[in-house]
């Protein structure tokens, strides 16, 4: 320690000491204060930043710059307010396409989407941060790959109580008053069905974790998964959409092959004048 | 239509020919047994006879027999079906091979349907083809009821035939719901639940009549088995009845033929049952047979296993009943919510006038038909001959306007298919078809009757001017005009057999001192129900006017060539000028009704 007595007098200890003394505050000063937090909030801040910019060119002409909605006129939405409809919300509405909408009808359409990944996750972080609301789920929330056979069995009876009354019994999709309708539900992602049952998107009432718990969802999921991957039994399905369709088959397959077999026969062989 | 219509001179002109007498082995190994069998029940005598009965020939005199055929595929079918179907509303839990349904409860009645569709071999084709061949039942019953009601082959001495297809048809949609409902799996309990509101909307004793039909509330636990009994052995037995009878009396009757020449109220030409028709009609029975294969092994049918078993707390968007009942779901999804409240009663018009009311409408209509025709017409005469379509605008407008209500209402049985496979709005479709159902079947009415007309006009200018041949001529002067060539008499005989059922004018020769003599009402309705079913028809040619155009188209090929003589470039179609067809002068003070028409067919 001689050199600390021997040199305090050298030109350059005051300004040492002081860099001493700087390091040891910045020391102290990143011990006392959280660490995680002040590097995650500049990640965040930075996604909604970003959210918020693509909020205000794709969402708020509807849903306002601060996502606050746009009321009512005459009976119909022009655009709900988007405080606490959570991540789940964005991620599923974003995500198939159906928002942004292309014009306004009584129901958003599926559509090609046309964010990528990353402005999604943006406008969800942006939309979530609006107000609390379901989280984006993780991938062993919704995959059903743990889902036993008889939860899946189970899952049908749950599809056919709560779902089938408006998306059929084959997911094929149904009507609903004044132009909307039920979506037909296959080829939807797993992902994308758990956050509609989770955050009710459009005419779908919300089914919540108390409702249908994350098991329930993951079980119709399974049986949903299952039942679009069995084989066609008995042949062709004739859309899936149940007797209309069977009996229009019936007149045009079923008695239009007969009458024109009835035709053939009555015009071949011996003839009467 | 460039040549004149063959008609059918084709037929072989056979000469008779005594048959060999020498019997060949088969006939003298089976001779000895055959003259056993017959001197015990005498069917060569009866054999004989109706062996040779003749039947004229014609693709749609085949559409009753699509309608049998599929009946007996349904028995066939139907025996291997009851031999693992349990009629049990008995709760179990299912343990079959599809995985989906594993350890669920339902009843018997589904589990065996399961196990028909998965676990019994050819089970499950059997079920389909029995489903399909259901179908093929009702709508081929159904195009022949259409093609009777169009061609006028209800008249007498058939109308009571008429009655027993008409009664076979109601009978073939109850058949067709029981057999529906059987299986007990999510769409046919919504169906049962549809007519149990049926039974229900039936004014003061719907509910009574509830408990008696289902043993209790809805569902209770005996319906399957009781509409097993009605599927497999009432109804079905009635059906058979009612088809002995019906084909009983063609056979009495005879069967009715198009008009042609040779053909006539007393005679009926074509070939004999044996062996034109054996053949014919055992041959067309394979074919409806393997159709229904083939529907019933490519064309998935009422799959019960994704429905689920039936539970009333569930239901599904895409509940429809088979297409038969259609148009009954159909006026119950656009009926109005009507309801009201009497003394302690409930009165469910919405359900009662488009359930009950409009299922008896169209039966009543349908087997009223021929007797308020018959009233109309005054006429008394048998009928063998067939009309055309054409020759009875008001009949035909008639089906067609009732085919297109009841094709409204169908539209109406499918709204929500409707609506999301077009992308409209289900509310739309439904108000549209609420007007739909009244103004569709007037404007169809209209249209229709002037196509008859149109179509009669152009029957009446072949005759008149002959066929169109295609062949332009240009004339000395410049003028076009295509040549034509008289009809065969054969194809003029068929254009002019029909006969012409005269509008009655008002009872005006009784009128005395401008008093108008008293009539009955019904006459004085008759009158105008005449006038409202003849009155537009186009009549035929008279004999002058036959004859003067057959003379002028002898003339034209006298000269060898149409055009010239009448080249004044006037006529673009026809090049004549002769307006001597106006006027349909038979003589009969009605002149007026159709001069009005043939001026415009006039050139």
């Amino acid at each position: 320690m001689r050199f600390l007595s021997s040199r305090r007098r050298h030109p350059a200890a005051k300004v040492m000491l002081l860099v001493a003394a700087l390091f040891v505050m910045g020391a102290l000063y990143s011990v006392v204060a959280p660490a995680s937090q002040s590097s995650a909030d500049t990640g965040t801040s930075q996604q909604i930043a970003e959210g918020r910019a693509l909020f205000a060119v794709g969402c708020a002409s509807c849903h306002g710059l601060n996502g606050e909605g746009n009321g009512t006129v005459g009976g119909s939405v022009l655009g709900p307010s988007l405080i606490g409809v959570g991540a789940a919300s964005v991620d599923f509405q974003v995500g198939t396409g159906r928002m942004p909408m292309a014009r306004p009808g009584a129901q958003a359409p599926q559509k090609p989407n046309q964010y990528s990944e990353e402005e999604i996750a943006a406008l969800a972080a942006y939309v979530a941060s609006l107000g609390p609301g379901p989280e984006i789920p993780k991938p062993e929330e919704y995959d059903p790959a743990s889902v036993s056979e008889e939860d899946i069995a189970r899952g049908g009876e749950l599809f056919r109580t709560n779902c089938s009354a408006c998306h059929n019994f084959a997911g094929a999709g149904g009507a609903l008053p004044n132009g909307k309708y039920a979506p037909a539900l296959y080829g939807v992602s797993n992902k994308h069905l758990y956050e509609a049952m989770l955050t009710g998107p459009q005419q779908m009432p919300v089914f919540s974790d108390g409702v249908l718990t994350p098991d329930d969802k993951r079980a119709v999921i399974g049986y949903l998964n299952e039942l679009h991957e069995q084989p066609n039994q008995g042949g062709l399905t004739l859309g899936g959409i149940g007797p209309v369709s069977e009996g229009l088959w019936a007149f045009i397959i079923g008695l239009g092959s007969l009458v024109g077999f009835a035709i053939w026969i009555a015009a071949k062989g011996a003839k009467a004048r | 239509m460039a040549k004149p219509a063959a008609t059918a001179t084709d037929a072989p002109s056979l000469e008779a020919q005594a048959p060999a007498r020498e019997l060949g082995p088969v006939f003298k190994a089976a001779a000895g047994p055959a003259k056993w069998a017959d001197d015990r029940l005498g069917l060569a005598a009866l054999g004989r006879k109706n062996l040779r009965k003749v039947f004229p020939d014609h693709w749609s005199f085949l559409l009753g027999e699509i309608a049998l055929y599929s009946f007996i595929i349904c028995l066939l079918t139907g025996v291997f079906l009851t031999i693992w179907f349990k009629p049990s509303m008995a709760e179990i839990e299912y343990e079959g091979s599809y995985q989906l349904l594993k350890g669920l409860h339902m009843s018997e009645a589904y589990s065996s349907s399961l196990a028909l569709s998965f676990d019994i071999r050819g089970g499950l084709l059997m079920r389909q083809m029995h489903h399909w061949a259901a179908m093929l039942f009702i709508a081929a019953m159904l195009a022949h009821s259409l093609r009777v009601f169009f061609t006028g082959a209800f008249r007498k001495p058939r109308e009571l035939n008429w009655l027993l297809g008409v009664g076979l048809l109601a009978i073939g949609l109850i058949e067709g719901f029981a057999g529906y409902s059987l299986p007990d799996d999510l769409l046919s309990g919504t169906g049962l639940r549809f007519v149990d509101g049926l039974i229900r909307s039936i004014p003061i004793i719907g509910t009574w009549a509830e408990f008696f039909v289902f043993n209790g509330e809805f569902p209770g636990d005996l319906i399957i088995a009781r509409l097993y009994m009605v599927h497999i052995l009432l109804v079905p037995a009635i059906i058979l009845g009612l088809i002995a009878a019906h084909l009983a009396l063609v056979f009495y009757h005879k069967h009715t033929q198009y008009p042609g020449p040779g053909r006539t109220e007393e005679n009926v030409v074509g070939y004999p049952l044996y062996p034109v028709y054996m053949a014919k009609a055992g041959g067309f029975f394979f074919i409806v047979f393997g159709v229904v294969t083939l529907m019933g092994g490519l064309m998935q049918i009422n799959p019960v296993w994704t429905f689920g078993p039936y539970n009333p707390a569930e239901v599904t968007a895409g509940s429809q009943p088979d297409w038969y009942m259609g148009f009954v779901e159909g006026a119950i999804r656009i009926m109005p919510n009507w309801e009201s409240h009497i003394g302690g009663t409930t009165w469910s018009w919405n359900v009662a006038i488009p359930g009950l009311g409009l299922m008896g409408l169209m039966f009543g209509l349908m087997a009223a038909y021929p007797f308020i025709e018959r009233w109309v017409t005054g006429d008394t005469g048998e009928h063998h001959i067939l009309d055309r379509p054409r020759n009875n605008p008001t009949r035909t407008a008639f089906g067609v306007a009732a085919m297109t209500c009841y094709g409204m209402f169908w539209i109406g049985g499918g709204n929500d298919i409707v609506a999301t496979q077009f992308r409209v709005s289900l509310n739309a479709v439904t108000y549209f078809l609420r007007v739909a159902v009244f103004v569709a079947p007037v404007l169809a009415f209209i249209i229709t009757k002037r196509i008859c007309i149109g179509l009669q006009r152009a029957d009446a200018e072949r005759l008149l001017h002959g066929a169109e041949t295609g062949i332009i001529v240009r004339g000395p002067s410049g003028s076009y005009g295509e040549r034509h060539v008289p009809i065969s008499a054969d194809e003029a005989f068929t254009l002019t057999q029909h006969v012409e059922p005269l509008p009655l004018t008002d009872g005006s020769e009784e009128e005395y001192a401008g008093v108008p003599a008293k009539e009955a009402r019904s006459e004085r309705l008759r009158r105008k129900a005449t006038r409202f079913y003849f009155q537009d028809n186009l009549r035929k040619p008279s004999r002058a006017e036959l004859e003067a155009a057959a003379h002028h188209q002898a003339l034209e090929a006298g000269h060898g060539g149409h055009g010239d003589g009448h080249g004044d470039g006037q006529a673009p179609r026809h090049g004549h000028e002769d307006n001597g067809h106006d006027g349909h002068g038979n003589g009969n003070g009605h002149h007026a009704i159709g001069s009005s028409e043939s001026e415009s067919s006039t050139h």
